[in-house]
């Protein structure tokens, strides 16, 4: 389904970071999706791995973070978790609630290695002097 | 190892055609409701009754996607309004792209009511944003008064669910309060509209909330931004 798509943007959006720090090489990227966002955790890896597959991406890793659904409740203001789509205040009950969260696509983090790091440029160096 | 915080939106392609359409839209003032229900609930039919009710001059045009056959735009086609087919080949859910090219050569500023009725699923088209000022559910009197508790996704983002085909109450073991008690679970304040296209009912109740409802969309563009 549009798994792939979203498996696309984030390689693009690894891509973009990378282009603003040279000579660094993604280790891995940690992404933030609500429950709501309609996204197949399952899909979504198997998109990634297929579109990562003998690239220059081949062994980046990819941490989904799946957070559920916040709401606030209008009479005590109060945020809450909203589970199994039960809308109502876990605080004072009320009806009058409002969803905040729980359809988010967003970046949280890339891990980054230095090139220099990498056990291949260690050995020439130990090589050469 | 440096882990460096990444911000900014993962871009789901869909939500962006969907965020511009949603301003077009809004630029030219079309009321957009996305008609969603298992296939067979009776979409195309209540559409039937809602083109042959409405005012000849009524400024409305209708999207119908389906796998297959352009056999619902054939049907919608016959009482004068403009509507095209989307035919999806295999895809499962209507999506914002498609939308997006079926307009193409339609003037949005000759329009004040655009209805999509998506492809049967109760499932993905939940997901797919089309730009629409408001999703409609439709759930038959055939069906179980769990659905809104087994899909709870679709019920949840709409602003209304229309029962249909309530003439056949009378055969079948539906609990309407039931039905309606669980798209209120999922959904506080759902509001429901009870029709049966076969006997006429409800229909009126179905166009006053059409109206109704454009009303206050258009009310809510009136109001200066931020």
């Amino acid at each position: 389904m549009h798994e792939l798509g979203i498996a696309n943007s984030i390689l693009e959006g690894v891509a973009a970071e990378l282009g603003r720090r040279p000579g660094s090489r993604a280790v891995r990227v940690g992404v933030r999706i609500g429950q709501l966002a309609g996204v197949d955790p399952d899909a979504l890896s198997f998109g990634f791995e297929a579109l990562t597959l003998d690239t220059e991406f081949a062994s980046l890793k990819l941490e989904v973070e799946y957070v559920p659904p916040r709401s606030r409740c209008r009479p005590c203001n109060r945020e809450f978790e909203l589970r199994n789509y039960e809308v109502f205040c876990p605080h004072c009950g009320s009806l009058d609630t409002e969803r905040i969260s729980g359809d988010e696509l967003e970046f949280k983090y890339l891990e980054l290695e230095e090139e220099s790091e990498s056990p291949q440029l260690e050995t020439k160096r130990v090589a050469s002097s | 190892m440096n882990r460096v915080p990444m911000e900014g939106k993962v871009l789901n392609e869909n939500a962006r055609v969907a965020a511009e359409l949603r301003e077009r839209f809004q630029e030219h003032r079309v009321f957009v409701v996305n008609l969603i229900s298992s296939p067979g609930s009776g979409k195309t039919t209540l559409l039937e009754k809602t083109l042959e009710t409405l005012p000849k001059d009524t400024r409305v045009a209708v999207l119908t996607g389906d796998l297959q056959t352009e056999n619902d735009a054939d049907r919608l086609k016959r009482y004068g309004f403009p509507v095209k087919q989307i035919v999806t080949g295999g895809t499962c859910h209507l999506d914002a792209r498609m939308i997006e090219k079926h307009i193409a050569d339609w003037k949005l500023s000759e329009l004040d009511l655009l209805i999509v009725e998506n492809v049967g699923n109760l499932v993905c088209p939940s997901s797919y944003d089309l730009g629409e000022a408001a999703k409609i559910v439709l759930l038959s009197v055939t069906e179980g008064e769990d659905k809104p508790l087994k899909y709870p996704s679709i019920f949840f983002k709409s602003e209304l669910m229309v029962l249909t085909k309530t003439d056949l109450l009378p055969y079948v073991p539906f609990n309407t309060e039931a039905a309606i008690a669980n798209a209120r679970r999922v959904h506080p304040g759902m509001e429901v509209v009870k029709v049966s296209c076969m006997a006429g009912d409800g229909l009126r109740e179905w166009m006053t909330w059409l109206e109704q409802r454009r009303q206050k969309h258009l009310s809510t563009l009136s109001q200066p931004v931020g």
